[in-house]
């Protein structure tokens, strides 16, 4: 009796959720899953009556694309220099931050603050500190007016001047520009969990560590970061899914175009490949994000299963 | 083993001490050192940001920049503030916001309490299938979801911007595991005092996770601010075009020869609520992210 | 090793930033712990025995007073350069590492000229796992051992590097009554076998009194007697120390003396001589009454609990300071239940008189 009731009303109340749900998550699994199958499929074209043939063309024409190709190698290159970086700094800064007592709260509130920053905003920041202002970079009549406060930093400790964004810039230049920016984007993230973990560890197995006069290091590397190796695999599995959706923070510095003027899309990633072609070819579209789907839940499986083979306890 | 014991560390007794101290110190200074450093390049931007955006363009422009403005001209924030008509996108963000957010937390409360509290057939199956879909990544809903709204002629609507992203499975996780959370005999309790389940709902179990439900309200409300990619592909006109979005048309060139004060002055004007927020409602944002992993 | 504290101090800082109070957790504590003694800190909860203890391992700092090992004065030296073993009362075993890899764990460490080979150390780890009897268990992880394991393994990483003093903070608790007496025993045997100066702490004075070569009574950070159990037992130096020792407690009676009488209520129980006419505190030991049917002690009778041997005998009288007194007899005395009271006569030495103010030990000779 009462349970019946209670039927309807849960499905009562779970209606708004579910019914959205349907069209915005189910419907476009489902979806995505047939446009990826269809060979060069496009909405405008189904709708105007063509048919498409079912078949794996579409993974075919995009791995094959040179455009995509370049957008995976940046994400790839992305992740792979930022993920590291932006965990070991994280740890050292956390672990220094669980040392100290005067000015942890400022320190620690001071670190997080990058956290609540819209990165597109923050991105221009960061664009303003790279760009150079002046024209004929690398020209016979080169006029630098104002070289950016990165490069006059550089040139004040008595480096040279880097074209880091501007038209005519390395792709090199141009990575460590993404590099920095994500990594400065990252750390609050992962002090503010690699912290939380660090609190959570039994102060005793500190005592005893100290009582057997074991050095800082012999402490950090088979104390703390064994004892830590939840939090860090969590750290590094969420890195990793966020950097293969890297597109904002690049909009951010390089604009809408992706890369340095002369050059778009240069920087184009995964994410921006998918936005690039999902107006007009939509199997193309959806066999690009699938290949995305499949990359993060392969690494996130390769993650969990070497965390668990070294954290069981 | 007794005879042993005595020698070992005899021999270092004498002049451990002070070279104990020594080390200790040696290693706070080193740390506070890393620490400070540390912070001072994660603040620069911030800082850059605020001298840069009073700056004329012209003290900008020095070969060697100052790092203090010389005059503060406040007549960028004006500038800024009418090149970007910020006071359109700002209202058009605080709308699609607060509706979004109050939509969100309705549908939001009333499926956790359904799943916390309520017995149904295919409960287990339903919330695993939910939280499975937390695995993709939204990309791959937003290729159908543009052909969805282009068809529903949803196109640069208000609506658009809002209904999408109603429903989100991790915040319906998030509150289900704080409903747990309230033993169950208050539920049962009620039910004997002919509570109904919206009056308990709403007397009981919303005061008791308040704390998580002002967390999702910041993370959507900061979910409003800082979105870009959806509204420039659904609803990048005149009348819809939310904040982020109108930022970053205004100043389509962030590198070159461009106003970076005023620039800079745009940015500072966006970035202050965020900062607001930063200041006064930190914690439940710590609390929210320590358990999600998710920006905004 | 020989240990030796001097006007040991520490004093922590208010929590409470409003008051200024300061907490004394111990207050000069002064005390010889000769070479290869096995020394029980005892004393009720908050009485400074484990803050000493740190204080001894260098993981707490004292504010004022000195350490010493042997000769020298490690007062300033940090945990990490004592040398000393350190059990702690959860154990702290390292949960990522196997048994085996947590006593290597103080091996691995030294440096230097004491630095020793793979070999060496495992042959160390492997006597030390021996001598607590673990070794058969030398590959499973902490998870995996029940918690009397757990105290073996605490007991035989800390033994490992051969401390000069082993330290163990209430080593018993986190076990079951039946792993208690038979761990005690162990720690007393390992002891014996290592020869190594140990000090541990306790709340539970039966522990402290079973095994050890000499035991600190302490009270809100004071000592409060030290010496052998029995002779702590037997010659308590005020009321706390007489009430702390012994199962059953001592039963406490309002009393005064009188002309060389002791009076508890209005029943003379004793003729004594050398002490000065006041009120003062009775304490009687369980063991100390004698049933005799015309001994001067006039209880009524609650209850008789049979214990086997013993007879334990719960009563009543107006002048005792608890509810009942419980005395000890041999289950050959013959008592009768009907009667309107048991009477006692009291063994001398079981009696002892305290200051009704101080609390002090009142010595006395029987007449």
């Amino acid at each position: 009796m009462v349970e019946s009731k209670h039927q309807w009303k849960a499905w009562l109340y779970l209606s708004p959720a579910i019914v959205l749900l349907l069209i915005f998550t189910v419907w476009p699994i489902i979806n995505t899953l047939r446009m990826a199958f269809l060979e060069g499929y496009s909405t405008m074209g189904a709708v105007g009556g063509i048919t498409y043939n079912f078949g794996i063309g579409n993974f075919k024409q995009v791995l094959q694309y040179k455009d995509f190709i370049s957008c995976l190698t940046n994400t790839m290159l992305l992740c792979v220099l930022t993920v590291p970086l932006s965990t070991i700094l994280a740890l050292l800064i956390a672990v220094c931050l669980n040392a100290i007592k005067p000015l942890q709260r400022f320190l620690q509130t001071v670190f997080f603050l990058p956290y609540v920053t819209n990165s597109i905003a923050i991105g221009m920041v960061f664009a303003a500190m790279f760009n150079m202002v002046g024209s004929a970079f690398g020209g016979e009549n080169e006029i630098i007016i104002t070289a950016g406060i990165i490069n006059n930093v550089i040139e004040f400790f008595g480096g040279e001047r880097v074209n880091w964004i501007n038209s005519g810039s390395s792709y090199l230049a141009n990575i460590t520009v993404m590099v920095i920016y994500i990594v400065w984007n990252a750390l609050p993230f992962k002090i503010l969990i690699l912290l939380g973990g660090l609190q959570s560890i039994n102060k005793q197995y500190y005592d005893a560590a100290k009582v057997d006069g074991t050095s800082r290091v012999r402490v950090f590397t088979k104390i703390t970061v064994p004892l830590l190796s939840p939090m860090l695999a969590y750290v590094v599995i969420t890195g990793f899914i966020g950097g293969f959706k890297e597109y904002s923070s690049i909009v951010g510095i390089f604009g809408d175009d992706m890369g340095p003027t002369g050059d778009p899309r240069r920087l184009n990633t995964m994410v921006g490949f998918i936005y690039d072609s999902l107006a007009n070819h939509q199997g193309r579209a959806s066999a690009a994000a699938l290949i995305l789907f499949c990359i993060i839940f392969v690494v996130t499986m390769i993650n969990l299963y070497v965390s668990k083979k070294k954290t069981h306890y | 083993m007794s005879d042993k014991t005595v020698k070992i560390y005899e021999k270092d007794l004498h002049d451990a001490t002070s070279k104990q101290r020594f080390v200790k110190v040696g290693v706070q200074v080193l740390i506070y050192a890393f620490l400070i450093l540390m912070a001072i390049i994660i603040i620069f931007p911030f800082y850059w940001m605020l001298i840069s955006s009073v700056k004329s363009l012209e003290e900008y422009k020095q070969t060697i920049p100052s790092l203090f403005p010389k005059e503060i001209l406040w007549s960028n924030y004006v500038e800024a503030f009418n090149q970007a008509s910020l006071g359109r996108l700002f209202m058009n963000t605080l709308y699609v916001g607060i509706v979004s957010t109050l939509l969100s937390l309705v549908i939001t409360v009333l499926s956790a309490f359904a799943f916390a509290r309520l017995e149904f057939k295919g409960k287990n199956a339903l919330f695993a299938a939910l939280l499975a879909t937390m695995m993709i990544p939204g990309e791959l809903f937003t290729i159908t979801n543009y052909a969805t709204v282009n068809s529903f002629g949803w196109m640069e609507s208000f609506e658009v911007l809002i209904i999408p992203f109603l429903v989100s499975v991790f915040y319906i996780y998030l509150l289900r595991q704080n409903f747990m959370q309230i033993p169950n005999e208050l539920y049962l309790a009620a039910k004997v005092d002919g509570t109904g389940d919206l009056k308990y709902l709403w007397k009981v179990m919303i005061p008791l996770a308040l704390p998580t439900l002002i967390s999702i309200t910041i993370l959507k409300m900061m979910g409003a601010w800082n979105s870009y990619v959806w509204p420039r592909l659904v609803a990048n006109d005149e009348a819809h075009r939310l904040i982020t979005n109108g930022l970053r048309n205004a100043f389509t060139e962030s590198t070159g020869d461009v106003n970076i004060p005023v620039q800079m002055a745009a940015v500072a004007i966006v970035s202050f609520p965020l900062f607001l927020v930063f200041v006064f409602l930190r914690k439940y944002i710590m609390k929210g992210v320590s358990r999600s992993g998710i920006k905004g | 090793m020989k240990v030796e504290l001097q006007n040991l101090t520490k004093i922590f800082p208010s929590r409470n930033k409003k008051s200024n109070e300061e907490v004394v957790a111990v207050n000069d504590f002064t005390l010889q712990i000769p070479d290869g003694k096995l020394v029980g800190l005892l004393g009720p909860s908050g009485c400074g025995k484990s803050t000493t203890l740190y204080m001894i391992s260098g993981l707490q700092k004292p504010s004022g007073g000195k350490i010493f090992f042997g000769e020298d004065d490690v007062t300033e030296l940090t945990a990490e350069n004592r040398g000393v073993g350190l059990v702690f009362q959860n154990y702290a075993l390292y949960p990522h590492l196997t048994v085996k890899q947590n006593i290597l764990f103080p091996l691995q460490n030294l440096k230097g000229e004491y630095k020793l080979s793979k070999q060496q150390m495992l042959d160390r780890a492997y006597e030390a796992a021996r001598l607590v009897q673990i070794d058969e268990l030398m590959d499973r992880k902490p998870s995996e051992l029940s918690g009397g394991q757990q105290q073996r393994v605490a007991i035989a990483r800390a033994l490992v590097k051969m401390p000069k003093v082993l330290l163990l903070d209430e080593p018993l608790s986190n076990l079951d009554a039946r792993l208690r007496l038979q761990t005690r025993e162990e720690i007393r045997r390992i002891q014996k076998e290592t020869g190594i100066t140990t000090i541990f702490v306790t709340h539970d004075q039966e522990e402290a009194m079973s095994i050890s070569d000499m035991i600190v009574v302490m009270k809100l950070g004071v000592v409060q007697q030290v010496g052998k159990p029995q002779d702590v037992y037997d010659d308590p130096t005020n009321l706390f120390v007489a009430k702390f020792l012994g199962t059953p407690p001592i039963n406490v009676f309002e009393g005064r003396v009188e002309n060389g009488t002791v009076y508890i209520g209005d029943d003379a129980v004793m003729q004594v001589s050398g002490v000065e006419d006041q009120l003062v505190t009775v304490a009687i030991r369980p063991e100390g009454f004698i049933p005799e049917d015309n001994g001067p002690l006039c209880c009524n009778l609650v209850s008789l609990e049979v214990m086997g041997r013993d007879v334990s005998v719960v009563s009543k009288h107006a002048a005792a300071v608890s509810p009942i007194i419980r005395s000890i007899i041999n289950s050959d005395a013959k008592i009768d239940t009907s009667a309107e009271c048991v009477r006692y006569s009291l063994k001398p030495n079981k009696i002892f008189l305290f200051g009704k103010e101080d609390e002090k030990r009142i010595y006395f000779e029987v007449k």
